[in-house]
């Protein structure tokens, strides 16, 4: 593994995350659509581990905070990081991390099992902690009722926790040396 | 890639991004810091003032881009309605979309390259304790570079899908996506290193 290598990884896994949130084909598909974009956090940690994957959800939010278009919906700019949903950008990095960080201690674990558990534990609890923390600062409301808004998106982050592990899985198949959490 | 600085060209363009970033700092947390319902509103009037002045297109291009923030406003409003303390819903409400509004602002005018050079300029110290500013400038360039590359490859999967099934692709193309772009990434650092690698600046 060469340095040029890491940051190749680490740039293609941005704009993985970013084309993951802006083609409209790659929707997951649950009757609404919910992009895929907080997977690719998930993936990020699962795939690069824990080092790797936050330097790309690290570079993923430096790059929407230097004006460039790439959350869901086209959404970006420095207005992100006073909106409500400021915590979930700022999340964006640490889950990813932390995912990574998981990822790495179940190594004893089928890639399938360990990726998921690391996309619950990073992916969801801890992008939910900073997301509500966010949401509780900007609204002037305490974390309680943060934490009511954002129930209904906790089920769709669940079902991608899950893809995650599938497609690591998956992914750790088709190209062993590339799953870097596992190697 | 479509930008989200302004089609009008401003005054504002031309000031230096550095100041611009400073000044939205101070603001910023001035409007978290006031609590008051007069103060927010001659705040939000001055930054509906401040979009006013570059003409109606800017105006408009500006306003379009708040205007996903109506839900929490509705929440907001609805919330302190029944909680009887309107006042300070409306208080929240406002310094919200002032606190956004003014941010876009910054984006609106200033170039990426200018908000680039920001960033450059804040990592250089950072530089003697091993961070490799040449890397972090060449991934932004090539997330820019792949960000629609990698959107094409993953339409044309989805494409192919849908050649193949009735039923839409979902999540089931994204590990061929993810293998693409794995494989990408192998040619591109192969190419990178062929061509002298990023630590070319250290040996010369």
């Amino acid at each position: 593994m060469n340095s040029e290598h890491n940051v190749v990884q680490i740039a293609l896994f941005t704009a993985l995350i970013a084309a993951l949130g802006l083609v409209p084909q790659l929707t997951l598909a649950f009757g609404v659509p919910i992009t895929a974009q907080s997977l690719g956090i998930m993936l990020c940690g699962t795939v690069l581990g824990a080092r790797r994957g936050g330097l790309a959800a690290l570079l993923f939010i430096g790059l929407v905070a230097l004006g460039l278009p790439l959350l869901a919906g086209g959404r970006g700019g420095l207005g992100v990081f006073t909106s409500p949903t400021a915590g979930f950008a700022l999340g964006f990095p640490v889950a990813a991390f932390a995912t990574g960080w998981v990822m790495e201690r179940l190594s004893g674990v089928t890639v399938v099992l360990a990726a998921g558990i690391a996309a619950v534990l990073g992916g969801v609890v801890v992008l939910y902690a900073f997301g509500i923390s966010g949401m509780a600062i900007v609204l002037g409301r305490s974390l309680t009722e943060a934490a009511l808004l954002v129930t209904a998106f906790i089920p769709g982050d669940a079902v991608k926790a899950v893809l995650a592990g599938i497609i690591t899985a998956a992914l750790y198949r088709a190209r062993p040396h590339s799953v870097f959490s596992r190697s | 890639m479509i930008s989200l600085t302004s089609p009008v060209k401003t005054r504002a363009h031309g000031w230096p991004a550095g100041g611009k970033l400073l000044a939205l700092c101070v603001v910023s947390v001035v409007l978290f810091a006031v609590p008051d319902l007069m103060f927010q509103f001659a705040a939000a009037m001055s930054v509906v003032l401040l979009y006013a002045l570059p003409g109606r297109v800017f105006l408009r291009h500006g306003l379009r881009r708040i205007w996903p923030l109506w839900p929490f406003v509705v929440v907001l409003l609805v919330w302190h309605v029944f909680t009887d303390a309107w006042a300070e819903g409306v208080v929240i409400a406002l310094r919200m979309l002032t606190a956004v509004a003014l941010a876009n602002l910054v984006t609106m005018t200033t170039s990426l390259q200018a908000m680039m050079d920001v960033v450059s300029w804040l990592l250089r110290p950072f530089a003697r304790f091993g961070v490799n500013v040449r890397a972090i400038e060449l991934a932004a360039a090539m997330v820019i570079r792949f960000t629609p590359v990698l959107g094409e490859k993953g339409t044309a999967l989805a494409l192919a899908w849908r050649a193949r099934s009735r039923r839409p692709a979902g999540w089931r193309v994204i590990v061929p996506f993810m293998v693409l772009a794995l494989d990408d990434a192998g040619h591109v650092s192969e190419a990178l290193r062929a061509r002298g690698g990023i630590e070319m600046d250290k040996k010369s």
